[in-house]
């Protein structure tokens, strides 16, 4: 302990002269670095697969709140395709299969609310009927734009069941933009975002229908083999 | 604080926890880590959680750097203790992705961020570069103990006033041995929006700031009419 104190003041009287070379200076700070490369790197083997696992059973929570576990007898991971829409990033598209055939799509599609991007996750069943919708994340303002969650109203339950033409397509907005759905009082941007982000998923979903509802019997060897 | 390091004088443990837990708290005192601090606090446990991270990585951090100190020369001694911070750091994101996940998503890049948190740096340059190892060790904990404290108290009044409850989700975020923690104080309340956002944050603070003063204040007039009772007799 004593020699600790002595030795450590940075100006002390007693500083060996090899400590100022500054070979001994750069030598030190990467053989630091090395050790705290070496243990990252331990530490990232260690929890890749861990932190691979969790993040799975977040996607498979978040697919049963829209696809019901009845409707199909498939891994809805293990049977997802990727589209490519003509404008935006492709979109991964989960689907349900029962008997070989396609029951359910889910996919998460993202709309632009008050304090940044929603994420919605939305189940459509094969005829572009709505099985239900979820907000995943969003950033808006608790107590006012947070009723978008479930857990704190029902308002995104009144999406289930609708589909493209119900209401009509010109009626996909809040009541203030002349559509069908309720907008909050004191939150008009917020449910705005998702209404309109669901629309733009039934959109998206119309567009591909043909490709998404293939018979995915020569699709599922190559889609099952690639992760 | 940091003259107590001539040769071979004794470790004042009563003085550093005194020191970590409220005279020289992080937040309170040295004002440091408000980012955090104001950020996660919306709930008990989010403070709770974000405090005990960063209580591990204080204790690492002036564990290893005291190891180091002896052979660390003035001129490096930043980049080197930035790097085994930085390590430290990505140890516990790492590790709490893996297996505390729901807590590490509430967290998030509040975590990463444990990084840039003044108060461990601080505590580095500020005793453990020039202190022995058991010493240095005691006084993270100590420090770390005092900032989770502070994030703990000001997490519960947030919430209490914002919605009503204590805790909430700690059994999820923290592990199911903590349910009995979770209370709902107000049932039918219909929130308090203020408290929960930023500006909640920093009247909750401000006013833990003055409670602090009010206290040192009162304590030292108590002091020092115990002296004067003392002398005037005599």
């Amino acid at each position: 302990m004593s020699t600790t104190s002595a030795s450590t003041g940075a100006a002390g009287p007693v500083e060996p002269a090899y400590r100022r070379h500054i070979g001994y200076q750069s030598g030190l700070l990467g053989l630091v670095t090395l050790v705290a490369a070496a243990l990252l790197v331990v530490a990232d083997r260690l929890t890749r697969e861990p932190i691979a696992l969790r993040q799975a059973e977040d996607l498979k929570a978040s697919l049963a709140q829209v696809v019901p576990e009845s409707l199909h007898d498939n891994d809805l991971v293990a049977d997802a395709l990727t589209i490519e829409p003509a404008q935006g990033a492709p979109v991964r598209v989960y689907r349900g299969l029962r008997d070989g055939a396609v029951t359910a799509v889910a996919f998460q599609v993202t709309g632009q609310g008050y304090g940044g991007a929603i994420q919605v996750i939305l189940g459509l069943d094969p005829q572009g009927r709505m099985l239900g919708a979820r907000v995943l994340s969003h950033k808006e303002t608790p107590g006012l734009g947070d009723k978008i969650e479930v857990a704190k109203d029902g308002w995104i339950l009144a999406f289930d069941g609708r589909s493209l033409g119900d209401p009509p397509e010109d009626r996909w907005a809040v009541k203030k933009d002349g559509g069908d759905f309720d907008q909050f009082s004191g939150a008009t941007i917020t449910p705005r975002g998702v209404v309109r982000a669901i629309k733009g998923g039934l959109l998206l979903f119309a567009a591909h229908r043909d490709t998404l509802l293939a018979p995915p019997t020569d699709v599922n060897d190559e889609g099952r083999s690639t992760p | 604080m940091s003259n107590q390091t001539s040769a071979g004088a004794p470790i004042q443990w009563g003085r550093i926890a005194g020191d970590g837990l409220w005279g020289n708290n992080v937040i309170l005192a040295q004002g440091l880590a408000l980012c955090p601090t104001l950020a996660v606090t919306g709930t008990a446990t989010n403070g709770l959680g974000m405090g005990l991270a960063t209580t591990a990585v204080l204790v690492a951090s002036n564990l290893l750097i005291a190891l180091l100190a002896p052979a660390v020369t003035a001129e490096v001694r930043i980049p080197v203790y930035i790097v085994v911070i930085a390590t430290l750091v990505t140890l516990v994101d790492l590790g709490l992705n893996a297996f505390a996940h729901e807590l590490y998503k509430v967290l998030g890049l509040f975590i990463a961020l444990i990084v840039v948190n003044c108060a461990i740096l601080g505590r580095a340059e500020a005793f453990a570069s020039k202190n022995p190892v058991g010493a240095s060790v005691f006084d993270g904990l100590m420090a770390g103990l005092g900032f989770t404290a502070v994030l703990v108290v000001l997490g519960g009044v947030r919430e209490v006033i914002g919605s009503g409850t204590l805790f909430a989700g700690a059994s999820q975020l923290l592990g199911p041995a903590l349910a009995p923690l979770e209370l709902h104080l107000i049932p039918d309340y219909r929130g308090f929006l203020l408290a929960i956002l930023p500006p909640g944050g920093f009247l909750a603070l401000g006013f833990l700031l003055a409670a602090k003063r009010v206290v040192e204040r009162r304590s030292r007039r108590r002091a020092l009419a115990l002296e004067r009772a003392k002398a005037t007799p005599a």
